[in-house]
């Protein structure tokens, strides 16, 4: 029975039947509960999704509603023209807000957002065009096919159609190769850039899509209401759209219809019950709107879904994904030739020298390891080779091409790929969507496609990559589990896997040892020499000597900024200076 | 064409930005103080503001302040919230101080409010009370909505910040209901000012402004209790470490923000007229000067709210229609200027 209730179109029945079992006013406030899942599906994807918090969605409504006002009722347009002038004119606003406000840190665009929402309200209610703060009145109803779509159930089937689209294409995205670049910006713009994705380019993409879903949201409520005026688009309304994704689940697209239906209804009872019971009339419903805000924040931060997934105890299905390669996407290297060039590579912060003089080369098929105490700037190298840190002065070059002055995007699609110190997961995806992360440029497929579902041959081939490199680090049984879940030994080696989905020509390994337990590290050090083995070449940053020696077929060791060995493991460690660096006996 | 500048009208435009912007550099200034401190965007600062008008112009017509009794219930939760983290801790520690903040000095505020006021009291008392009861909200709301929450991420205290808001203002409207008040001049007459008229009480909130910023700057920079401020400002829990309190912290910041709010409450009602519901708005212009100063830096945060204050003026004699969306709009080239001057900086949530 809960197997039936599982998917989503057992409940797109209920909705479906709804104005069976409802009066004309309830059938006509669903209509607008669903126009309000609309603007905080966009919510989902902008704050739950990517981390960023925006309280104007309420005026992107405004736009939309008063582009299809304005040109069905001056210009006497056609309403299903009208749509996509909305949508697009919306999208084209927020794609210049979002232009000027991503690249900043979160809360400027929460902030700004506040701004938006108070200007366009104001902006909108003293236009004579737009008819003030009366508004517009005399919008036509939608028709279609010469069937009139007047009425509030024609509107909510209406209504209910866009919503249901809308969620599908949101699944959709959120399930593909776009998708898992766009889930893992929060977690750190340098993960979405080390798989070769731009997170910049993706934010903006995301608050454009959210301006979309909120211009619909405008679109229809115009022909729902049919007349509009700046009321609903303040700001009060801006920050309630947030606070309905909130309170429904932020990072659930299902939250986002429950978050709106329990807002929406609780609002209609409290207006009504609140004055009575406090004799004056006023909007005091946010008093109570702010209070459970408040109590959610502090006590059940994921909002009302995750709590009600855990009560229902729905699991996901076993993911039915076959392990097998994607063909190389570049030719490799012959074992033994120089494929990185450290030349005399120099990194100052302010006077102290991090990186000083460094030269030395890696070659193919071999893993070399970069060795040195703490504090002896591998860190800073393995940055600069990475393309996080520019360098001051000196060369790199990767097959070479010079990389000194590239970025860690630039790199990636190159063929180097990279782990990181401190594990960057999606601890929200599933192990094997982290892997598949990994192929994220080995796919072409953009945000259109995946949203309507046109991806799934490409789609199913990345997973089948990301389940071999499973297979091939020994994680393919854990694969429908969540990253986040994993011991830090098992995430650290799923970052390999991430890493090796991406065919790379060069491994960068950055401390992989560091905070393992003694089996996790044993299972680690088997697993390199695998990889060893099979050709693949790794630079593997590591403090941790004894680590290192049963690995690597070579080793640089570096002591403040300078080489000071530079051989096979059992040389290097008979040195007497790599001796006294790491004993610091006289 | 709008209407007709002159040197007259210069001067008086010049004259109402520099008093509203100077209020707006208390906002400015004290919301840069609570946000480096506790990383919350403390957007009900403006209910500071319009709550301190609210009271004190009720206790001079007479009425009954309501804000004492949203003072005693509020305390008597956070004092509730209090016992029960030290039930769950098995401590009772800080039980003593907690009563005393939250239980004893709002009861005895709100008893003086009640009935230690009449016709015959003084302004200087009704100002005091009115700014004794706002700073004694200050930790109150703190203790009640934030402290649960301190460790999460800035946007969830941002969001929380407007949840907190939301509630203030409705029980704004409730407490002191729809109409909008002014309170009586605290200083009468003119003076001049390189020959054109400034009215004493311009003088005076510049004055205040300037005095106050002085002393955060003093109190920041050379008291212990302002260098330990900062240091929680820095590293939260590395001053933990050091035994700087982040729960003091929190709340000494907030009876600072709530003091300052208080004082420009008190400045701005002779001259604007102020409704339940005015503290948004005008905390968001302290936010627009806030931001053009990065959120971080005082002296810029202050230029900032100088210039909306004269932009408002000076855009509501020419287009006073557009006056909310010229202020606000300013905000997206600011935030231009501000992300092409600064590189972007990586920020990692939860």
């Amino acid at each position: 029975m809960t197997d039936r209730l599982r998917g989503p179109l057992p409940w797109l029945i209920v909705a479906a039947l709804l104005p069976l079992v409802l009066g004309p006013y309830h059938v006509a406030l669903f209509g607008y509960i669903f126009i309000a899942a609309l603007v905080t599906l966009g919510i989902v994807l902008l704050t739950g999704v990517t981390g960023l918090i925006s309280f104007g969605q309420a005026a992107f409504v405004g736009i939309g509603a008063y582009t299809t006002a304005y040109l069905t009722t001056t210009l006497a347009m056609s309403p299903w023209l009208t749509l996509p002038v909305a949508v697009v004119l919306t999208a084209g606003a927020a794609a210049v807000i979002g232009a000027v406000t991503l690249r900043m840190s979160g809360h400027f665009l929460a902030i700004a957002s506040l701004a938006w929402g108070i200007s366009i309200y104001f902006l909108v209610g003293n236009l004579p065009y737009f008819g003030g703060f009366n508004g517009l009145s005399g919008i036509p109803a939608l028709t279609l096919f010469g069937i009139d779509l007047r009425g509030e159930t024609a509107m909510y089937y209406v209504i209910l159609s866009f919503l249901a689209a809308s969620i599908w294409a949101v699944l959709n995205l959120l399930d593909s190769r776009v998708g898992r670049a766009i889930r893992s910006i929060r977690h750190g713009a340098a993960l979405a850039e080390s798989v070769g994705a731009d997170p910049a380019r993706l934010k903006i993409a995301v608050f454009v899509i959210a301006a979309a879903l909120a211009a619909l949201a405008g679109w229809l409520y115009a022909h729902h209401q049919r007349f509009v005026n700046p009321t609903p688009f303040g700001i009060h309304m801006g920050i309630e759209y947030l606070f309905m994704a909130v309170i429904g689940g932020v990072s659930s697209v299902w939250g986002a219809v429950i978050g709106a239906l329990v807002v929406t209804l609780m609002k209609q009872a409290l207006e009504d019950l609140l004055p009575s019971l406090l004799g004056q009339s006023g909007n005091f419903e946010i008093v109570v709107f702010g209070v459970l805000m408040l109590l959610v924040l502090q006590h059940a931060r994921q909002g009302l879904w995750p709590w009600l997934i855990e009560r229902t105890g729905v699991r996901r299905a076993p993911s039915r994904v076959a392990a097998d390669p994607m063909p190389a996407i570049r030719a490799k290297p012959e074992p033994g030739e120089a494929i990185l060039r450290i030349d005399r590579v120099r990194k100052s912060f302010g006077g102290l020298a991090a990186v000083d003089e460094l030269s030395f080369r890696a070659e193919a098929g071999r893993v070399l390891g970069l060795l040195g105490p703490n504090g002896a700037g591998k860190s800073t190298m393995f940055n600069l080779i990475s393309g996080v840190l520019p360098v001051s002065s000196g060369e790199i070059r990767f097959l070479d091409r010079r990389i000194d002055r590239e970025r860690s995007r630039v790199l990636a699609a190159q063929g180097m790929a990279r782990t990181f110190q401190h594990v960057k997961l999606v601890p929200s995806m599933t192990v094997l969507e982290n892997a598949a992360l990994g192929a994220h440029l080995r796919g072409r497929h953009g945000l259109l496609r995946a949203a309507l579902r046109l991806d799934r041959a490409e789609e199913a081939r990345l997973l089948a990559e990301a389940a071999y490199q499973l297979e091939r680090v020994g994680l393919f049984a854990q694969r429908d589990e969540l990253a986040g879940n994993l011991p830090l030994g098992q995430q650290r080696i799923l970052e390999i896997a991430r890493a090796l989905a991406s065919d790379p020509v060069l491994l960068l390994l950055d401390e992989p040892a560091a905070g393992l337990r003694y089996k996790e590290k044993q299972a680690l050090a088997r697993l390199l020499m695998r990889l060893r083995d099979d050709g693949v070449t790794v630079l593997l940053v590591e403090h941790d000597m004894d680590f290192i020696l049963g690995i690597a077929d070579r080793l640089v060791v570096m002591h403040y900024g300078r080489k000071l060995a530079d051989g096979a493991p059992r040389e290097v460690q008979a040195n007497a200076d790599v001796q006294l660096a790491y004993l610091g006996a006289d | 064409m709008g209407p007709i500048m002159d040197l007259t009208i210069f001067g008086f435009l010049v004259q109402d930005g520099l008093t509203t912007g100077a209020v707006y550099i208390l906002l400015a200034v004290s919301l840069v103080m609570v946000f480096t401190v506790t990383r919350i965007v403390l957007v009900p600062q403006g209910e500071f503001v319009a709550f301190a008008t609210l009271t004190l112009a009720g206790l001079e017509r007479g009425d009954a302040p309501g804000l004492a009794w949203l003072l005693v219930a509020a305390g008597v939760l956070a004092f509730v919230m209090d016992l029960s983290a030290a039930r769950r801790r098995g401590s009772r520690r800080g039980i003593a101080a907690a009563a005393v903040l939250f239980l004893a000095v709002p009861a005895v505020l709100a008893a003086v409010a009640l009935y230690g006021i009449g016709a015959s009291t003084p302004l200087a008392a009704k100002i005091a009370v009115t700014c004794a009861m706002v700073v004694a909200l200050g930790p109150i709301l703190y203790r009640v909505a934030f402290q649960p929450m301190a460790a999460a991420s800035p946007l969830y205290l941002l969001i929380a910040a407007i949840a907190l808001h939301f509630v203030l203002v409705g029980a704004g409207l409730y407490l002191f209901g729809p109409e909008g008040v002014r309170t009586s001049p605290l200083l009468d007459g003119s003076t001049e000012v390189l020959s054109m008229p400034v009215s004493v009480q311009t003088l005076l909130i510049l004055a205040a402004s300037l005095g106050l910023n002085l002393a955060l700057f003093a109190f920041f920079g050379f008291t212990l209790q302002g260098k330990a401020l900062r240091a929680t400002a820095v590293n939260r829990r590395g001053a933990e470490l050091v035994g700087v309190s982040a729960d003091y912290a929190g709340q000494l910041t907030f009876a600072l923000a709530a003091a300052i709010g208080a004082l420009s409450g008190v400045l701005i009602g002779p001259v604007t007229t102020i409704y339940y519901d005015s503290g948004f708005l005008l905390g968001l212009k302290g936010f627009v000067g806030a931001i053009i100063g990065g959120l971080a830096a005082y002296p810029a945060a202050a230029v900032g709210a100088l210039l909306v204050g004269l932009l408002e003026a000076f855009s509501s004699f020419w287009a006073s229609a557009y006056k909310e969306v010229i202020v606000f709009t300013l905000i997206v080239p600011v935030l231009l200027w501000r992300s092409l001057a600064h590189v972007a900086v990586e920020e990692d949530h939860d």
